[in-house]
C-alpha cells in the first residue's frame, strides 16, 4: 500500500479499474467503495464547449489535497483514498478527476468521497480554461454553490464569491 | 525582505509567471497594495473588488497574513478545478 501515492496531479489519462483494484489489493476489510468520475462535458453556462486545458500551481496542489486526504480520514471511518487530477489539455468526454474511497461499509465511503470532491473544487489549486465552440477561450468562474456545498460539512468557503 | 511572488491563471497571463522582489509590506495586504500601485496591468488584475485569492508559502492565507523573509506569495483567481 505505502508504494502507491494516495494524491497524483498528472497529464496522462488514467484507469478506474486498475485504480479501485489496486485501492482494495490486500486489504480483505473492505465492504465498500466509492469512485467518483468528473468528466469533459460540451456545455458550459449556455455555450457549446470543443475542449478543456487545466492549470495548476505545482508543489501547493498536492500539499493542498494531502491535506484533505488526512481530513477525510479524521472524519469517516474509512480504509484508503486514491485521488487523481490530470492537467494540462484536455478533450470532450476526457476523464478530468478521480477520487475513490474504501472502508467496511458503504455509509462511509459515499460520504467521504463527497466531502473529498466538494473541498477539492474549492480549495484545490486548479483552472479550468475552456474552448467554446466558436473558438473562444475564457477561465471558467467559480461557483457560489460549490461554497455551499463545502458549507454542508461544516467548512467555510469564500472561493466562489466576490470580492477578494 | 526579499520575496518570491507567483501568479496563475488569469493573473498569469496578465503579469506574467512571477518574480523576485524587494518590500517592506509586513502583510500579503499591504504586498497586494504595493503591487496596485505600480500601476497598468498589476492596479487592473489586483484592484480591489476583483475576486481574487492568495497562498503564503502555500496555503491559502488571508491579506493580514504576516510576511517573513524568503516567503512565496501567490495571487490567482477563484479556484475551478474537479
Amino acid at each position: 500500500m505505502a508504494s502507491h501515492p494516495r494524491v497524483v496531479v498528472q497529464a496522462d489519462d488514467f484507469d478506474l479499474s486498475l485504480e479501485v483494484a489496486a485501492l482494495r489489493a490486500q486489504d480483505p476489510g473492505v465492504g465498500a467503495i466509492c469512485a467518483f468520475v468528473g468528466t469533459v462535458r460540451d456545455h458550459s453556462d449556455g455555450s457549446r464547449v470543443s475542449a478543456l486545458e487545466l492549470e495548476h500551481y505545482p508543489g501547493m496542489t498536492e500539499k493542498s489535497i494531502e491535506a484533505m486526504v488526512d481530513e477525510a480520514f479524521r472524519r469517516f471511518d474509512i480504509r484508503a483514498v486514491k485521488v487523481i487530477h490530470r492537467i494540462g489539455p484536455l478533450r470532450l468526454q476526457d476523464q478530468i478527476v478521480l477520487v475513490a474511497v474504501t472502508s467496511a461499509h458503504r455509509h462511509q465511503s459515499f460520504q467521504a468521497c463527497e466531502f473529498l470532491m466538494d473541498y477539492l473544487k474549492t480549495q484545490a489549486p486548479f483552472w479550468k480554461k475552456e474552448t467554446t465552440a466558436d473558438g473562444q477561450q475564457r477561465w471558467v468562474d467559480a461557483r457560489s454553490a460549490d461554497d455551499e456545498a463545502l458549507r454542508r460539512w461544516g467548512l467555510q468557503s469564500g472561493n466562489g464569491s466576490l470580492p477578494g | 525582505m526579499k520575496l518570491q511572488v507567483r501568479y496563475f491563471a488569469s493573473i498569469r497571463e496578465a503579469l506574467g509567471a512571477g518574480e523576485a522582489l524587494e518590500t517592506r509590506a509586513a502583510t500579503l495586504g499591504a504586498l497586494r497594495d504595493e503591487l496596485i500601485a505600480r500601476g497598468g496591468s498589476h492596479a487592473e488584475v489586483l484592484a480591489r473588488g476583483r475576486a481574487l485569492r492568495v497562498a503564503l508559502d502555500q496555503v491559502m492565507a488571508d491579506e493580514s497574513a504576516a510576511l517573513r523573509e524568503g516567503a512565496e506569495v501567490a495571487f490567482f483567481p477563484p479556484v475551478t478545478g474537479g
